[in-house]
């Protein structure tokens, strides 16, 4: 990865910051923008802010490729990349003006385009081909390229990815980036929830350029995006009713950064991810779904136990996204998992500095 | 002799008596793995049958301080299943069972010996397969595609395994069962899924997989394009890509290669081209036909030679049978061949082919080309005789050269091959120390014991410092003719 002399700088000065919190094992939140605070477990620490590191290291279109510092605002970079036609395919909440690239991939979230189905899209993850970070010892450790295949080493470029900063300081992160599609368009269909889940895999089952869906009080609505001829087959095959183009873009922008009115209020909004085959019995309120039924959103002052019981039961896991924060916020693992965990937040963060407790009280 | 004894007598406790092996003649077979270059035979072949039995293998191995190397179909070509001489091989044969294929939920768990193909052949039925296609996937199982995060002709568009892989169960050195990932887009906590696929059967013995099947699309087809100058047909690759087309499969063959697969393969191969593209277009007819156009105005402006469209099935996987058959092609060619496994950014492709042709004549040695070339992974195969020492060195030496020069113009030294005992003195090369130091404990984090697959993928402190000096004395190897593990 290409490093220019200021961004070398930048991270000096980072290495410092870590190397002296380590000394006196006093911990650190790592913090840019703060659009994610909400996220996670409560955490502690005086705020180490990684925007000092920050700017596109390199891109070229044809590449498939951009690398950019950790500190980089997502907007400026999503503007770059649509300049050239082109997108990150995982549509990236922002939750604000002030989202960062790191703070992108330290959080893993993706938005409605990670559906159950279509080729090219998937979760941050997906996407990942390499990443520069700082370890507690104030090392830097470079893991992955920029090549779209590459299994020299253990991959630990993904394993950063929503790893909420438990390991160390993102520094520098290369993302494999997709055209945007020729042509797109939104169906909408009064379904009732059973029904539309059943239809959602029936369809992700056959070759359709589906790239993001959503239920909400019976209505499903779905994108098509891709080739305009596949756009259009699809169309015909799929039937329905077509949303008028702005408010297509309006009603995808309101899911993808949860400013939809189903998103409003104060009651715990939980992150219910699950195979999309799970049955709407199995969860007992309403929810808002995503991602061909595979992530199904709750809003509900039910204890933490009983939805967590019901996700598990399904195959899946429960996050409680938004809501009281003396709850643990992710589901629990078992125990030689957690095992493992343990093992690789004390190698990577020997002095326990970097924001504890925010993925698990453990690490 | 003892200890094969007393482990044998152990293991035969824990497993039916023909699922252990330990004379020569019987453990022969698993001297080596694809990458024939390297041999050894193991102490003793273990082919449990269950997952508990593996798990009762494991635990044993671990109280005993035994090695264990675990081994699908043995296609690995870096010799990640090299077996440990006085190690147990276990072989995940056995376990060969499709546990399950779900249409609605496009889904398929397996065993891990279950060959990459037989998903795709469970799961035609529905109208669904399993994306990706390595060469070797008659024979390969999912179990060692998930060990190498393998790949195929089809990635660029549909991803590697890491992609395409929902759910591993494994078993640690220390016999403990764990699920990595989930049934669901995604799982809690740390993403160690991604860790254990690619991580070449260090972390953990794989005892089941959950695969995400995707539709077939209603209609696929290939463009054959020949260009005057490889430097051309790159140009060529990046200018589709810039165009905003994904194909479904792009790969290039140089001349030689094309020479070297025509009278096997009888593709059709244009062999005055420097190079021959094959661009693969899939979905509905209607895109494909759009698509089809797009792409040939595209390498027509790029300055192809000649373009042919395949009309129809037949025609499409005559194109592939050479592109596919290139390794046996080499193979009848020469005594050996050597497959290198390099990623570089695409546009180095044409820049990476004139220094391998320039090493052609330092080594006195063939090397045609094949290239994924969608992806920038070359599979440059260096033609030699196994039966000279002398050869091999000088096809190993070549070989080396070649992956130092794809990490200096940027890449990497393995696309999906994996680094095996093959690749570690180019890991020193590739990663420094505390890189290399945190691979360590990320092997310690599942297997403090060292004992699952040891010996691979991660050098040594003192073998990357030897390596350093070799380098340093201008590329001359000193011991040309000792093998180096």
């Amino acid at each position: 990865m290409v490093t220019n002399v200021s961004s070398q700088a930048a991270v000096t000065a980072l290495r410092e910051v870590v190397c002296e919190a380590a000394a006196k094992r006093a911990p650190l939140r790592i913090r840019a923008g703060g659009t994610k605070d909400f996220y996670g477990n409560a955490t502690t620490g005086s705020v180490l802010d990684p925007r000092c590191h920050s700017g596109v290291l390199a891109y070229e279109p044809s590449e498939l490729v951009i690398t950019a510092c950790a500190g980089t605002s997502l907007a400026e970079l999503e503007n770059t990349l649509a300049e050239h036609g082109q997108m990150l395919a995982f549509e990236p909440p922002h939750f604000g003006s002030t989202a960062t690239l790191g703070g992108c991939i330290a959080a893993g979230l993706a938005g409605p385009r990670r559906t159950a189905y279509g080729p090219s899209y998937g979760g941050v993850r997906d996407f990942v081909l390499g990443a520069r970070m700082l370890d507690g010892r104030g090392e830097v450790l470079t893991f992955g390229g920029s090549v779209m295949k590459n299994v020299a080493g253990y991959d630990l470029a993904r394993l950063l990815v929503g790893s909420l900063g438990v390991l160390g300081v993102i520094l520098e992160v290369s993302v494999k980036v997709l055209p945007q599609p020729a042509a797109q368009l939104t169906l909408s269909f009064e379904l009732e929830q059973q029904e539309s889940l059943d239809r959602l895999n029936a369809w992700a089952g056959q070759p359709l350029p589906l790239s993001a869906s959503v239920w909400h009080e019976g209505v499903l609505s779905v994108r098509l995006s891709g080739n305009r001829a596949a756009v259009t087959d699809a169309r015909g095959r799929l039937g329905g009713e077509l949303m008028e183009a702005s408010s297509a873009d309006e009603f995808w922008a309101s899911i993808r950064e949860q400013t939809h009115p189903f998103f409003a209020g104060a009651e715990a909004l939980w992150r219910v991810c699950v195979p999309s085959t799970m049955p709407a019995s199995e969860l007992h309120s309403t929810p808002l779904i995503e991602w061909g039924g595979a992530l199904r959103w709750l809003r509900t002052s039910r204890a933490s136990q009983e939805v967590r019981a019901a996700a598990q039961r399904g195959g899946g896991h429960a996050t409680l996204f938004r809501g009281d924060p003396s709850y643990d916020v992710f589901t629990p693992l078992a125990a030689p998992l957690m095992t493992i965990h343990r093992r690789l937040k004390s190698h990577f963060d020997p002095a326990g500095i970097f924001n504890p407790g925010r993925l698990y009280r453990e690490l | 002799m003892n200890r094969q004894r007393e482990m044998a007598s152990a293991l035969c406790e824990l497993l039916p008596q023909h699922c252990v092996l330990w004379s020569a003649e019987d453990t022969r077979p698993y001297e080596c793995d694809g990458l024939m270059l390297h041999r050894q035979l193991p102490m003793i072949v273990v082919l449990p049958e269950t997952e508990v039995e593996v798990a009762q293998v494991l635990r044993l191995c671990h109280a005993r301080g035994v090695p264990v190397v675990p081994r699908g179909a043995g296609t690995g070509l870096s010799g990640g299943a090299l077996p440990h001489g006085e190690g147990v091989l276990l072989s995940l044969a056995k376990l060969n069972r499709i546990i399950e294929v779900d249409p609605l939920a496009r889904t398929a768990t397996v065993q891990p010996g279950v060959r990459n193909l037989a998903i795709s052949e469970a799961a035609a039925q529905h109208g669904l397969y399993y994306a990706p296609d390595p060469s070797s996937q008659v024979a390969c199982t999912i179990g060692g595609n998930v060990a190498e995060n393998s790949g195929g002709v089809h990635c660029l568009k549909y991803g590697l395994t890491v992609h395409n892989v929902l759910r591993v169960r494994g078993v640690t050195m220390e016999g403990e069962s764990v699920d990595f990932g989930s049934l669901a887009p995604d799982a809690s906590g740390l993403d160690l899924l991604a860790t254990i696929i690619g991580s070449e059967g260090m972390l953990a013995v794989t005892t089941e997989v959950t695969v995400r099947l995707v539709p077939r699309p209603r209609l696929a087809r290939c463009i054959m394009a020949s260009f005057a100058d490889v430097g051309h047909a790159g140009d060529a690759v990046a200018a589709l890509i810039a165009a905003g087309i994904i194909p479904a499969g792009l790969e290039m063959l140089d001349q030689a290669a094309s020479r070297l697969v025509e009278p096997f393969a009888n593709a059709g191969y244009d062999l005055e081209a420097a190079a021959v593209l094959l661009c693969e277009s899939d979905g509905t007819p209607e895109e494909v036909d759009a698509e089809i156009e797009h792409m040939c105005a595209v390498l027509r402006e790029a300055r192809a030679t000649r373009i042919q469209v395949s009309s129809n099935e037949a025609e499409r996987l005559r194109f592939w049978a050479g592109r596919k058959n290139a390794f046996p092609a080499a193979g009848r060619a020469s005594p050996a061949y050597y497959c290198m496994d390099g990623t570089i950014p695409r546009k180095r492709l044409g820049e990476m082919l004139r220094t391998i042709q320039a090493l052609e004549l330092k080594y006195q040695l063939r090397c045609p080309n094949v290239f994924h070339a969608g992806d920038g992974n070359l599979h440059p195969l260096i033609l030699f005789d196994d039966g000279d020492p002398e050869s091999v060195a000088r096809a190993e030496a070549f070989g080396a050269e070649i992956l130092e020069r794809c990490i200096e113009i940027g890449g990497t030294i393995t696309g999906e091959h994996g680094v095996g005992v093959e690749k570690l003195d180019q890991m020193c090369s590739q990663f420094d120390p505390s890189t290399r130091a945190a691979f360590v404990a990320v092997k310690c984090a599942f297997d403090p014991s060292r004992l699952l697959n040891p010996g691979k993928v991660i050098p040594t402190l003192h073998r990357c410092a030897e390596y350093g000096r070799m380098r340093v004395s201008s590329g001359k190897l000193p011991f040309a003719e000792l093998p180096r593990y």
